[in-house]
């Protein structure tokens, strides 16, 4: 437990001073890792903890860049950065949970993937939007007086965002509330039959996991300075769905881990080869068949590591 | 047996197309009562606790708890009205311990399951619950072990266990011993005997020594409706119930 705790605050004073030894490049690589890491784990928690596969995710993601691309440029500060799109990302989860989580299995895919498509397909023709070229020149916003325009800055407010909502996350785990998530994930008509009200706890962690994906967009489009549809296509929610699967669904740190390793392997690869969706398949494949647990699994069967 | 009932079901009928498998059943169960129900496979038995328990929704007829009628309510919410059942065949939390198991089923009242944020300690009055449960179905040993690594029979204790940890008026069990070896039949009989007579028993079993030594009075279902209802001699000694039993055979 202790040698546990000791070596995630190594990790994380690592990470903290990455850019006080580091270039730029790989810095910004580190920076779009926890941005997506963030993203992969907001989605664990209805994948991995309450058995619920969306693939819609991104409708989150990309409400809250749009919000935080829409804001910020009108007045930037944290207002317009977090609470905003966080808050429109909340009433977006309400509304598109309280269709979708009364079906479940592929219906519930299918219906969060239409969803989400929809909210592409608004951003893609809307001229207010930016239409297929989405907007660009987003400020980034000022903290406490501090403008976090600089490299060193926005990884300092970055790395304290992210590390509180890890921490919120993980702490909702291990809640009484996370156990009922769990005990839905189990036996949903047993929970039911006990006395949980299982579709409002259903909705409450959709709308929770709506949330923070919706932080992890507003800072993406902090991260880029711009946004574009793309943030809504179905191919950021498969992203998000192959990181937690590479990390390991169930152990939050696992998505974290699959996003570094899905952005590492993407920037990797593709610096070689122009083939490199084909190469990132092939591993992929390869991946899932040979170690099932993800990242983690795998690391806990070897090594013995214990949750 | 001049008190309210508890449990009531007024000419309760569900119909599947054609088939009639519950047909106009009207039962009263008192507080305290233990009533075991009977009949031959196919009778409507479990039908009749789905109906009971919101699982399935009536063609006709009321379902009365207290005097209150739950037609229409889903499980979970009748489930917090205090009728609570266990299932004839398993339906556990396979990967969560004996105590997760019996720990959630203790907090369904919903009393801190709301807490995000909150750890170990807001657990307590749930956790002491599942406790004194997993003591009361023989499973005191077990707390730590998954409750999908535990034997069969400690399985169905826990299935017992799940609904009793809800803290239930009334109990519904669906052939708790089903399945059961004669010694985990008779450990499971004196665990349900050794019930506080405050919780209600509703019970469809088959073993004839179980009903005999636990139900205060038999129903005998046949083909969906009430064939006869009485003490166990009586209803052992129907000649009616002879027959229905030897031509299922």
């Amino acid at each position: 437990m202790i040698a546990r705790a000791a070596g995630l605050a190594v990790l994380v004073a690592a990470i903290a001073a990455f850019p006080l030894f580091m270039g730029s490049y790989p810095v910004k690589l580190l920076q779009e890792i926890l941005i997506f890491g963030l993203f992969a784990m907001s989605l664990d928690l209805l994948m991995g903890y309450t058995g619920m596969v969306s693939f819609g995710h991104s409708a989150f993601f990309g409400i809250g860049a749009y919000v935080a691309a829409l804001a910020l440029v009108k007045s930037p500060g944290l207002t317009s950065a977090l609470l905003l799109p966080a808050a429109v990302a909340a009433v977006g989860a309400l509304l598109i949970g309280y269709f979708s989580i009364r079906v479940s299995g592929v219906y519930f895919i299918m219906l969060t993937l239409a969803f989400s498509q929809m909210f592409y397909a608004v951003a893609f023709q809307n001229a207010f939007l930016g239409a297929e070229d989405g907007l660009v020149g987003i400020p980034r916003p000022t903290v406490a007086g501090w403008s976090i325009g600089s490299l060193g800055r926005f990884h300092a407010y970055l790395i304290a965002i992210e590390g509180l909502l890890a921490l919120f996350l993980w702490r909702v785990t291990r809640s009484p509330f996370g156990h009922v998530l769990r005990g839905i994930h189990e036996n949903e008509a047993r929970m039911q039959a006990v006395g949980y009200p299982v579709r409002r706890y259903k909705l409450a962690a959709f709308v929770i996991a709506g949330t923070v994906a919706g932080i992890a967009g507003a800072l993406y489009t902090q991260f880029q300075g711009s946004v574009s549809p793309d943030a809504f296509f179905w191919t950021t929610s498969g992203q998000a769905l192959l990181m937690v699967i590479i990390g390991g669904t169930g152990t939050l740190g696992g998505a974290m881990l699959g996003a570094a390793a899905f952005i590492l392997l993407q920037s990797l690869v593709s610096s070689y080869t122009e083939r490199w969706m084909l190469i990132l398949g092939v591993t992929f494949v390869l991946l899932v068949l040979f170690a099932p647990g993800g990242i983690v699994g795998t690391l806990r069967g070897r090594v013995g590591l214990r949750a | 047996m001049s008190e309210a009932p508890l449990l009531a079901l007024d000419r309760l009928s569900r119909h599947f197309g054609a088939l009639a498998a519950v047909n106009g059943v009207t039962l009263s169960i008192a507080p305290r009562e233990r009533r075991a129900i009977i009949g031959p496979n196919g009778a409507g038995k479990t039908t009749l606790f789905n109906l009971i328990t919101g699982h399935l929704a009536p063609s006709a007829g009321r379902v009365l708890l207290g005097g209150e009628t739950v037609g229409g309510l889903a499980p979970h919410a009748i489930a917090r009205r205090g009728l609570s059942r266990s299932f004839q065949r398993n339906n556990l939390f396979p990967r969560l311990t004996v105590l997760e198991n019996l720990r959630l089923a203790a907090a369904a009242d919903g009393k801190g399951s709301w807490s995000l944020l909150g750890g170990a300690s807001r657990l307590g009055p749930s956790l002491a619950r599942a406790r004194e449960t997993a003591d009361a179905v023989g499973l005191a040993g077990r707390l730590e072990e998954a409750a999908g690594a535990l034997s069969y029979g400690e399985q169905r204790q826990l299935e017992v266990g799940l609904a009793l940890a809800t803290r239930p008026r009334i109990l519904l069990l669906d052939e708790p011993t089903a399945g059961m070896s004669p010694e985990e039949t008779a450990r499971m009989t004196r665990m349900l005997e050794g019930l506080p007579r405050e919780v209600t028993l509703l019970i469809i079993e088959h073993d004839m020594d179980v009903v005999g030594s636990l139900a205060d009075r038999v129903t005998v279902l046949h083909y969906g409706e009430v064939l006869t209802e009485g003490s166990f001699d009586h209803v052992k000694a129907d000649p009616r119930v002879y027959e229905v039993y030897l031509g299922s055979a």
